[in-house]
């Protein structure tokens, strides 16, 4: 049978590529896609908890289920700005490597 | 959900997760995430949780990924060559990830619900979208109401920011 534990194993493996990803890549991009794959991580096992505390009406936890839904909503706001930030970034400097990008001011 | 289907699921999501930080093509990699995002839609689903599935498949393989796409294409990103890779600092951040992964998987080891089945459900009926919605409009109505101020003022800091500005 699937344990708790098989998601959370799922969850965490998929937290620690996301992070591989912000670490490891230089591209503004994919950096920006690995944090999704970051939140998505933490939404899994927040929906995983929720199905394991069954309350009392035979249900799964919601409270985990609306945070899960709270997390999505902010994460595509996330994006919509941090996509706006690199174009304007792109139009600046013509790069979107963050190598290319260590001065703060320009 | 049957073992089989579970690790199905789990590997799509995984292997797809990892092909978007190892795929040198930014395209490549945004479509990569579309897989790992329904492979993920589907363990939701396989957690009862159909609403936390659909909205997942909407707004992030719809919404999110032609955002990523669109960007990616209007920004006429190339693949990028095999060019100077820094051997020291991608082993030092393999190495922090790795740790990080070990980290985690000592906490699910040494936690004792991690090794308890799933509580089969009760009910037999789930009617999980006016459940959350019936939470979401009275126990959580102000961070709905204040996520709704954030998605406003996102919009508005997205025309700003991609608005050109006069020379």
């Amino acid at each position: 049978m699937i344990t708790l534990g098989d998601y959370l194993i799922v969850s965490g493996i998929l937290f620690a590529i996301g992070f591989a990803g912000v670490m490891l890549r230089r591209n503004l991009i994919i950096i920006l896609m690995s944090l999704e794959l970051m939140l998505n991580a933490a939404n899994l096992s927040l929906v995983a908890f929720s199905r394991f505390r069954v309350g009392p009406t035979g249900l799964p936890d919601y409270n985990a289920q609306v945070f899960v839904f709270f997390i999505i909503t902010v994460a595509a706001a996330e994006v919509a700005v941090g996509l706006a930030v690199l174009v304007a970034l792109y139009r600046a400097r013509k790069t979107t490597d963050v190598n290319d990008i260590s001065n703060l001011r320009f | 959900m049957s073992p089989f289907l579970f690790w199905i699921f789990a590997l799509l999501t995984l292997i797809f997760g990892a092909a978007v930080v190892i795929n040198r093509n930014p395209v490549g990699s945004a479509l990569s995430l579309v897989m790992s995002f329904l492979g993920l839609a589907a363990l939701f689903m396989s957690l009862n949780a159909y609403f936390i599935g659909i909205i997942q498949v909407l707004v992030y393989a719809g919404a999110v990924m032609v955002l990523f796409l669109f960007i990616i294409m209007l920004l006429d990103l190339r693949a990028e060559g095999a060019h100077r890779i820094n051997w020291l600092t991608s082993a030092a951040g393999l190495a922090v990830a790795l740790i990080l992964l070990g980290q985690i998987l000592s906490v699910i080891g040494h936690l004792k619900i991690a090794h308890t089945t799933f509580p089969t459900l009760p009910a037999t009926t789930i009617d999980d979208v006016r459940n959350v919605g019936a939470a979401l409009f009275t126990n959580y109505n102000l961070p709905f109401q204040i996520v709704g101020v954030l998605v406003l003022v996102a919009t508005i800091g997205v025309v700003l920011l991609s608005k050109r500005e006069p020379r």
